[in-house]
């Protein structure tokens, strides 16, 4: 994983986003007029904190089996990286809201629900904090963590659909699919999402590397 | 003159930044918008190396 391309190939997805997810046409629709755009920024930090919660849950269930301090560490770290881009959905998300539903927090479902799935992950770092004995805390870390991933999702995309909600694909409200199968929009959707996913990696990898180098002192 | 109504036959009446981008001025925040890209992804890289070239010192030490 020490590889660069695709450290590379995340930068260029990102950068390349900006300027076509700018310049590019899109749709005319009312309300959201040029928001539109934010498809291409808000959806992939959510897209980003997924699969780095993804890969802390896989990396919970292995450490489970093989009791590896290293998988207990990939397990934290994922979701450190992820927590980043949680919030920076959260926030997009609500400066979207502001300008389309006029308010920044409108106790909108999703936005609830977005907010209680970070707040699991808060969780999941402070129970780590409170315990010190490091075999018990990856233990227990690790089995919090099998919960509240499935919570997480079930948080994210199914209890918002079973609600009324504004934001679109929930709640009787068809919205995106509309514009999400425009393909100037998919164009510049799709890589966008797999670059900020691979930026996101990037980061995890980083602080990672860090964690072990920090733990190594520890024990000599 | 046959240029604007061409827009006008494009718009179905909904406000989107058309002159923003015929002025050119669209322009100015991409350029702004890659350049702090550009800055923060060639910090990453650095941060990358540092570390890269620490883990090869503790790696060497042990």
């Amino acid at each position: 994983m020490h590889k660069t391309w695709w450290k590379i190939l995340g930068s260029v997805l990102v950068i390349y986003t900006a300027i076509a997810g700018l310049m590019l046409g899109v749709p005319r629709l009312p309300i959201l007029n040029e928001t539109i755009r934010n498809l291409y920024f808000h959806v992939p930090m959510w897209f980003a904190m997924i699969v780095l919660f993804s890969i802390s849950v896989f990396y919970s269930v292995k450490s489970l089996s093989t009791k590896s301090e290293i998988d207990d560490m990939k397990a934290v770290e994922s979701v450190n990286a992820g927590i980043i881009f949680g919030l920076l959905g959260l926030i997009t998300g609500a400066i979207w809201a502001k300008f389309t539903w006029g308010q920044f927090w409108s106790f909108d479902p999703k936005q609830n629900f977005a907010a209680i799935s970070i707040l699991l992950y808060f969780a999941y770092l402070i129970l780590r904090n409170a315990i010190d004995e490091e075999q018990k805390r990856a233990k227990i870390s690790a089995i919090y963590n099998i919960f509240a991933f499935p919570m997480m999702v079930v948080l994210l995309f199914v209890l918002p659909r079973l609600k009324d909600s504004l934001h679109p694909g929930n709640g009787g409200n068809p919205g995106f699919n509309s514009y999400d199968l425009d393909s100037r929009m998919r164009m510049v959707f799709y890589p966008a999402c797999l670059g900020w996913i691979l930026i996101g990696y990037w980061v995890y990898t980083i602080r990672f590397r860090i964690r072990t180098i920090e733990n190594k002192q520890q024990h000599n | 003159m046959m240029v604007t109504l061409q827009l006008f036959a494009q718009d179905n009446g909904v406000e989107m930044a058309d002159s923003l981008r015929s002025n050119g001025k669209i322009y100015v925040v991409v350029i702004c918008i890659v350049i702090i890209l550009a800055g923060l992804l060639a910090y990453l890289f650095s941060i990358d190396k540092r570390l890269k070239k620490i883990e090869k010192e503790n790696y060497t030490n042990k």
